[in-house]
């Protein structure tokens, strides 16, 4: 790469051979061969940690209750043509494989679900759904590596478990063995960055006056989100190619930021939106017909508040939306006990109110998947939470 | 900025997280800077397990030489079949940056090597500095080492600078100035990126000899100009033409070893160098007004303490060091005090420091400089205790942020002003990276991290955008390529 001439010679290939060359390793995923029991050994599990709390009410619009246009009537145009779901929602539309999956019955969306966590900061809320505590930091392991353990314990051998990241995410650490991989052209810039930086240089005549003409130079040379959309098929495609084989890992997690929509919302949110379906449609493509038996779990730390703000944008919130997804999912449905939107009806006067546990959600179904107790399952991957395991997540 | 964070930052890399809790005892800045010096290893472990690579360039310049002689016999005998292109492949050997397939085997596998060497000595010159307990010393080596540019673009060269540097001008960053001078300016690397190793004197035994026999060698003034220029008095230092001729001609017989035909004739000095004595210029020579009559090598070795010891340079030097540590335009009252502490003490390089220390142009509250990208790239290293990364992906990422080392465009070094590093381009390739080495690395604590690399200087604006970044990883990210990361 030095001395022996210049292998940049073009800016794209500047970028990818950057992602790659630093940080992320180009070493090539040695997983050990295993035996597995059959029960577990056929099932996928992929667990998608939305980072910076994903706004529900604009991913699944309960455009049918009359308190949404109230606070929020300058997004109702962007549904007047999105797929409508049980119940009065609207499925937001850049989320167009998803909705596909929802009306073809291969995906559930939870409401109104939030963790054991009231307050407001991301780092604690992250902590939280990561570990499966009560408390943040209360535990040091994570949900996930626990699932782990348990579904090793039901059935002979611990599945294989793969981060798809540089670093192990918190909800995968712990004592049960699991490996993380990061493929080299992933992940990209993300907008949302770029935008924070673009904020953070806002005060700063020298930084700012750099940045706005880089990125009027970038804006003329390159379309805004192609270069991530890409990445997220790249990343969906990886993800199936790690999981699909027999040999391959049967629970894995990938994160995806770029959701904390203090401004400009229905842009930053539809962008972002855009690069989660793209990731999932094409893991469902590549998946093959182990998407049959498949599940995929989309969650975020809380939700976002009810009303926008004076940026067109929310703040952070309480309650907000989850989804299952898969070949394994018994779909089209709406669970929700839906709080309503009325002034009363929110959470200290701003929040979606929370009505389901989110851990009883992701319990219930990984227990429906791995053919474990449900309720041995919400109590060692989530302890503290009394809540019912949702059931029925799952195809039977 | 405080004075904690203008020692972490300003004097040294900035903050290496992980090991600032431990139980050093409290004191001031300036103290922990001065204490620095004696503390600081001109040669730790990993140095002092390099391999030896200083005949490695007298080895290619010989296969490289050889090759050449072949190509010639070919050509003469059947001038059909070489035609430009295989002229062209022999020059891009040269060039460095040519078609490596074309070129013979063996001479093909000798760049290959020169190129992991290089890559090798890139990357043990990036931990040094990220591991450092002694940053302020480390700066040190990195300016006296760019003052003392070489760069890795000619046949030889590539083995070369790094021994410049960790053997040369590291030991020396707290000694004399004129021994810095002489080590710096009569080491391998630098006798071969500015042509001295084939310079003979027009008078000398060697020069009537291959008059005879070979292609016209002669006198080469690359090296004596620029030591004047760059290295000593600085431009307008008062020398002129004559100078430069004169000094050329004391400079001959200084080459390097391993050179087949020269190197019976080669008496080995210190730091790898040779000196040919029947190439030098014979006689006495007249150089900014002294003579000297010394012989042989000693000659050169002269003047080069005289130029050492000259108000010019003592002003030069202090101008540039002043820059790098006090602004762009640095203020007149440190020069002059570096000035007058390098005339006062005969260019004590550890008192200059010591004078950096104590002057209070340097404690200004205010950032005065633009991190160049290989001091923001230390600094990430350091704050994020990103470790383990291979010989390839460090020197790509310099490659990246445009400063690659042993590679500035000039044997001036790489600039050190605002202006050449500030640019939009390269400020979204920090953008990028940032966000990369975050996603890395483990990302707890960051506000915390972040009061203690920049201690009572950080910003209300950086606090409240990394407390609302989205997770710990973003908030690194941002805290990578917020305002304080990019000036000191």
């Amino acid at each position: 790469m030095t001395g022996m001439g210049d292998t940049i010679a073009n800016p794209i290939n500047r970028r990818s051979m950057l992602a790659g060359s630093l940080v992320l390793g180009s070493a090539t995923l040695a997983l050990p061969r295993m035996v597995f029991a059959r029960t577990a050994g056929s099932r996928n599990l992929l667990f998608m940690l939305l980072r910076g709390a994903a706004d529900g009410l604009a991913m699944l619009a309960p455009v049918g209750d009359p308190g949404f246009a109230a606070l929020r009537e300058r997004t109702l145009p962007d549904y007047t043509a999105a797929r409508r779901a049980q119940g009065f929602f609207a499925i937001h539309p850049a989320l167009d494989q998803v909705g596909a999956a929802y009306e073809r019955g291969e995906a559930v969306f939870v409401h109104a679900a939030a963790t054991a966590y009231r307050e407001r900061s991301h780092f604690d809320g992250q902590n939280l759904l990561e570990t499966g505590g009560t408390q943040p930091y209360g535990l040091k392991d994570g949900w996930l590596n626990r699932l782990v353990t348990l579904a090793g314990e039901a059935h002979g051998a611990p599945p294989r478990a793969l981060a798809i990241a540089p670093t192990m995410p918190l909800a995968l650490r712990g004592s049960a063995p699991a490996s993380s991989y990061a493929p080299s052209a992933l992940p990209q810039a993300s907008g949302d960055f770029m935008d924070r930086v673009a904020r953070l240089y806002a005060g700063d005549g020298q930084l700012c006056a750099l940045w706005a003409q880089a990125m009027e130079t970038r804006a003329m040379a390159e379309g805004s989100d192609a270069g991530n959309l890409r990445d997220a098929k790249t990343a969906g495609e990886l993800a199936a190619s790690l999981m699909r084989e027999e040999e391959g890992a049967r629970i894995a997690m990938i994160e995806l930021g770029g959701w904390d929509s203090h401004a400009n919302q229905p842009v930053q949110f539809a962008r972002s939106a855009r690069q989660l379906d793209a990731l999932l449609g094409a893991y469902r493509a590549a998946m093959g017909s182990a998407w049959d038996r498949t599940l995929v779990l989309v969650a975020t730390e809380f939700g976002r508040t009810a009303r926008f703000n004076g940026t067109n944008g929310t703040d952070h919130g309480t309650a907000g939306a989850a989804i299952a997804m898969g070949g394994a999912v018994a779909g089209r449905r709406v669970i929700a006990d839906w709080p309503g939107l009325g002034e009363r009806a929110l959470h200290e006067g701003r929040d979606l109110a929370a009505t389901t546990a989110l851990e009883s959600m992701l319990a219930g179904a990984a227990a429906e998947h791995f053919a474990l107790d449900p309720k041995t399952a919400m109590a060692r991957l989530f302890p503290g939470r009394i809540a019912a395991p949702l059931a029925g997540i799952v195809r039977g | 900025m405080s004075r904690d964070s203008i020692a972490l930052n300003r004097f040294g890399y900035g903050l290496r997280w992980r090991e600032t809790m431990s139980g050093a005892p409290v004191r001031s800045a300036e103290a922990a800077l001065v204490a620095e010096m004696d503390r600081f290893d001109p040669r730790p472990p990993a140095i002092a397990a390099r391999e030896d690579t200083s005949a490695r360039a007298g080895e290619i310049l010989e296969l490289i030489r050889r090759n050449r002689n072949m190509r010639g016999r070919a050509e003469r005998s059947a001038p059909a079949t070489m035609g430009p292109q295989g002229r062209t492949a022999a020059m891009a050997g040269d060039a460095m940056g040519g078609p490596l397939a074309e070129l013979p085997p063996d001479i093909r596998r000798a760049y290959l090597d020169g190129g992991r060497i290089l890559r090798r000595d890139i990357a043990l010159k990036v931990n040094l500095a990220a591991r450092s307990d002694t940053p302020f010393i480390e700066r040190l080596v990195h300016f006296w080492s760019n003052h003392f540019s070489v760069s890795a673009g000619k046949p030889g060269t590539q083995h070369q600078v790094g021994n410049h540097e960790f053997s040369a001008i590291r030991p020396r960053v707290l000694g004399r100035f004129s021994d810095l001078l002489k080590a710096a300016v009569l080491h391998p690397a630098m006798l071969l990126y500015l042509d001295q190793f084939q310079s003979a004197g027009p008078n000398s035994r060697f020069q009537r000899r291959v008059e005879r026999t070979g292609p016209e060698r002669g006198l080469n003034e690359n090296l004596a100009r620029e030591v004047l220029e760059l290295h000593t008095l600085g431009v307008g230092g008062g020398y002129g033409q004559a100078d430069v001729t004169e000094f050329a001609r004391a400079l001959t017989g200084w080459t390097i070893s391993g050179l087949g035909r020269i190197e019976r004739f080669a008496e080995r000095r210190a730091g790898g160098a040779s000196f040919v004595r029947f190439a030098h210029e014979p006689g006495t020579l007249r150089i900014m007004g002294q003579s000297y009559a010394q012989a042989g090598p000693d000659q050169a070795l002269a003047v080069l303490d005289d130029l050492a010891a000259h108000p010019a340079t003592a002003r030069h030097v202090a101008t540039k060091l002043a820059r790098h540590f006090a602004g762009d335009d640095p203020p007149e009252s440190l020069v002059a005090r570096l000035e007058r502490d390098f005339l006062g003490t005969g260019g004590d390089l550890a008192s200059l420091a010591r004078t950096l220390i104590a002057s209070p142009e340097v404690w200004v509250t205010e950032r005065v400089k633009y991190r160049a990208p290989f001091e923001w790239l230390i600094s990430v290293l350091r704050l994020t205790g990103l470790e383990g990364l291979d010989d390839k992906r460090i020197a790509g990422a310099l490659r990246e942020l445009g400063q690659l080392p042993w590679r500035a465009p000039s044997p001036a070094g790489y600039d050190d002003l605002a202006g050449s590093w500030a640019g939009p381009d390269a400020l979204v390739r920090r953008v990028e990276l940032a966000e990369r080495v975050a996603r890395s690395v483990p990302a707890g604590g960051v506000l915390a991290r972040a009061h203690s690399a920049f201690p009572g200087a950080l910003s209300a604006n950086t606090r409240v955008w990394l407390s609302r970044a989205e997770s710990g990883t973003q908030a690194l990210g941002l805290l990578l390529v917020a305002p304080e990361m990019m000036r000191r």
